[in-house]
């Protein structure tokens, strides 16, 4: 099978495996007194460490979760409750238009309970207008919980200018958060010269395994928690915690941060084969998402038109590819893209989008693969298109 | 063969999708979206549509094996299928909204799109039987179980299309049959209940659901003399042999219960009298499709004018249609059928074989 989809998920790493294996033998609460509870704990607080190594924050910056979804959840509500709380006043919530729904949901149900939602414009590569952040800032400073904009976007690959962003929230005392799920497999992320206030990390995109991830939080910033229980996590994040998960995080991580210089170079490099030897054959692919540096290096994403993407998807199963529409499905139906949309594409258009998506196992043959078996898929899927609104 | 199986998420389904993967086939499942606005679970008995039923549909997939699609096909099914159910009733004739379903988006947008994308089949979970002459030409038989047979909504379709369904359900002599297997091939789907309802029609109060979309239009229900016996607050809302609900405030003069006997939507009139003004003896139909050569003479055959009614023996003629083009039928019935109504579907047979299939236009004693 050629996997063309490590966004979605990617291997995990066989040292992740055998550590997280060895872990699974062993009994222990993190959270108990006795000799094999102080030895599970032993194992979470190095792997926290470990953690907070890689990802150049402090360990106690760092608050385990249940995955991506659960910290970005923990971010936007809880800085919101915190913030709302200290100051009433304090009722927007900024995020930019192409979140992820990890993000965009908790934001669009803080404002079914009387907050602001703030939808910050996206060029028509999809990158944030800070010029249109800067002025939200400038009228409402002091009435604004948080902003989230994203480190880079799972659709398109876009990466965010987020050092502008933090410098233009940072004299008005606004928090920001960003869910850099997509970006820390293949790009540098350092927390503490980010000058981010929180930041999401989620292990499965990089190697660790699903259902565990992190939210890091500096010191002192006020988070309410989602989870009410034990009060582990700097009381902000109860529940046993998961310790063959978070070791096996923890040197996920590590391999990832030493490998990725390399492989951001080795995916870039498949990425633009991919992209331009797509384009060149199937006339009217367009890409999405901006060319070269400000991309994803494992991202390539691209519109075919009078195509359904859920066609598509079935002829590359059928020819053993596995890709993804990018886009989220509502009550099991694909819907086109919001992250397309807010790029105003027309929704047409949008319907017949392909993520590819390149990870560790990623090579050449399976470049190879996709690009031959493309061009009859496509007018394949266009064929069915058209039979589709007859 | 490539072979789409149609997946509502019922028993049927699941099951005519097992025995397409079992004869050999490369199957795909498919779960049509007809709603946009879907409820998250199953409401009274409603067999499909809800995102409950969807994980059904796909959890039978993972069962078998095969892949799984759900195809957003709302739009087609709103316009073609529910915006012509709410014209047909308020043009004061009763429509058939499985037929409409069937024409237009299981055997036409489903099975159009199938075909592009390289399938060679739909497999659904109908109950009736596809024959092959050697030359390849099918015909389409009511089901072995006549209990559970569907010849009646399916007739629709024509030869033509006919030649690309796959009805795997075909031979099985009862539902329990199906069940059995559902269970045997671990199915969760095998305790489902059946759903008979309209499956856009939630609750199952059709006149509550053209209310909502028609408003209330009060008007008079008269008797065959003309005389206004009763008030109604939308004709759209009763069909012809209708008899409980009426609301009329006197009894008939000679005390016998009083039906349903036309509609007029040109005057918002319903028409009521005694049982024995709803005995239809001749019928005109338009929209014929025939599975074999339209009878330009008249040819004997047997009629049935609603899913799961009586059907009675006839002739039945091609002619041109009321509006002057071809495809009109004409039929003698032998015995009175009663509560015939325009828009209906007539399907008339020749044993258990379908001869053809045509909509009504006009009915008469």
């Amino acid at each position: 099978m050629t996997y063309l989809d490590h966004a979605a998920t990617t291997p995990m790493h066989p040292a992740a495996v055998e550590a997280m294996m060895i872990e699974l033998g062993r009994t222990g609460n993190a959270s108990s007194l006795h000799a094999s509870g102080r030895a599970a704990r032993r194992s979470v607080e190095e792997s926290r460490e470990s953690i907070a190594a890689s990802l150049g924050a402090r360990p106690s910056d760092v608050i385990l979760t249940g995955g991506g979804t659960e910290a970005d959840n923990l971010a936007v509500k809880g800085l919101y409750w915190a913030r709302h709380a200290a100051d009433p006043r304090r009722r927007r919530v900024l995020v930019s238009a192409v979140e992820h729904h990890a993000v965009l949901d908790p934001a669009q149900w803080l404002e079914r309970q009387g907050a602001e939602l703030v939808l910050l414009p996206v060029d028509a590569d999809g990158v944030l207008d800070v010029a249109a952040l800067a002025e939200e800032l400038a009228r409402h400073h002091d009435e604004i919980a948080l902003i989230s904009v994203m480190w880079a976007n799972n659709e398109i690959g876009t990466i965010q200018p987020l050092s502008a962003v933090v410098a233009t929230a940072a004299p008005h005392g606004v928090p920001v958060h960003a869910d850099a799920v997509q970006a820390v497999a293949q790009l540098e992320v350092d927390f503490a010269s980010s000058g981010l206030d929180a930041m999401t990390v989620s292990a499965h995109k990089l190697g660790g395994p699903t259902g565990t991830g992190a939210l890091l939080a500096r010191r002192g910033l006020g988070l309410e928690p989602v989870l009410h229980g034990g009060g582990q996590e700097r009381g902000v994040r109860s529940g046993t915690l998961d310790v063959p998960a978070a070791r096996a995080f923890a040197v996920a991580l590590e391999h990832t941060v030493l490998d990725r210089p390399t492989e951001a170079v080795r995916l870039a490099a498949l990425r633009d084969r991919l992209i331009s030897r797509a384009t060149e054959q199937v006339p009217g692919a367009v890409v999405r998402g901006p060319i070269g540096e400000g991309r994803l290096p494992g991202n390539a994403h691209l519109t075919f038109p009078g195509c359904e993407g859920d066609s598509l998807i079935y002829l590359l199963d059928s020819a053993g590819i596995a890709c993804s529409t990018g886009s989220a499905c509502q009550a099991g139906v694909p819907q086109a893209s919001h992250v397309l949309l807010a790029c105003g594409v027309p929704e047409r258009e949008a319907r017949g989008a392909l993520r590819f998506s390149l990870g560790r196992t990623s090579t050449d043959e399976d470049i190879d693969a996709l690009l031959a078996a493309l061009p009859q898929v496509v007018a394949r899927a266009q064929a069915a298109g058209l039979a589709g609104v007859g | 063969m490539r072979v789409l199986a149609a997946l509502s998420g019922g028993v049927d389904s699941a099951v005519a999708a097992s025995r397409a993967v079992e004869a050999g086939h490369d199957v795909v499942g498919v779960h049509m979206a007809l709603s946009r606005s879907r409820a998250q679970e199953r409401q009274g008995s409603r067999g499909c549509c809800s995102i409950e039923d969807a994980g059904d549909a796909s959890r039978a997939a993972d069962v078998l094996g095969i892949p799984y699609y759900v195809w957003d096909l709302s739009e087609q099914f709103e316009q073609t299928v529910v915006a012509d159910f709410v014209a047909e009733y308020s043009a004061g004739r009763t429509p058939n909204p499985c037929v409409r379903c069937n024409e237009h988006i299981k055997f036409s947008t489903l099975l159009d799109k199938a075909v592009a994308l390289g399938f060679d089949a739909v497999a659904t979970g109908h109950y009736a039987r596809i024959e092959r002459t050697d030359d390849g030409v099918p015909s389409l038989h009511r089901a072995r179980d006549s209990a559970k047979d569907q010849s009646y909504v399916l007739a629709v379709m024509g030869p033509a299309r006919l030649a690309r369904a796959m009805f795997p359900l075909g031979d099985v002599v009862s539902k329990d049959e199906v069940r059995a297997e559902a269970a045997h091939r671990g199915l969760g789907v095998s305790e489902k209940p059946d759903s008979y309802d309209i499956c856009f029609v939630a609750d199952g109060d059709t006149a509550g659901f053209l209310r909502d979309r028609l408003g209330s239009a009060p008007g008079d229900v008269v008797d065959t003399e003309g005389e206004v016996v009763g008030r109604h607050d939308g004709a759209f809302a009763y069909t012809v042999g209708q008899r409980k609900g009426l609301r009329l405030g006197r009894p008939a003069p000679d005390g016998r219960p009083r039906y349903v006997l036309d509609i007029q939507p040109v005057t918002n009139t319903v028409v009521v009298g005694p049982v024995g003004l709803l005995d239809v003896y001749d019928v005109t139909a338009k929209d014929a499709v025939w599975f074999a050569d339209a009878p330009s003479e008249w040819a004997p055959c047997d009629v049935q004018v609603r899913a799961h009614g009586t059907t009675v023996p006839a002739r039945a003629r091609a002619v041109l249609a009321p509006d002057g083009v071809p495809g009109g039928v004409e039929l003698r019935l032998h015995e009175p059928l009663r509560g015939v109504a325009a828009g209906q579907s007539a399907v008339m047979y020749v044993g258990d074989r379908v001869l053809g299939q045509a909509t009504i236009a006009r009915a008469a004693s």
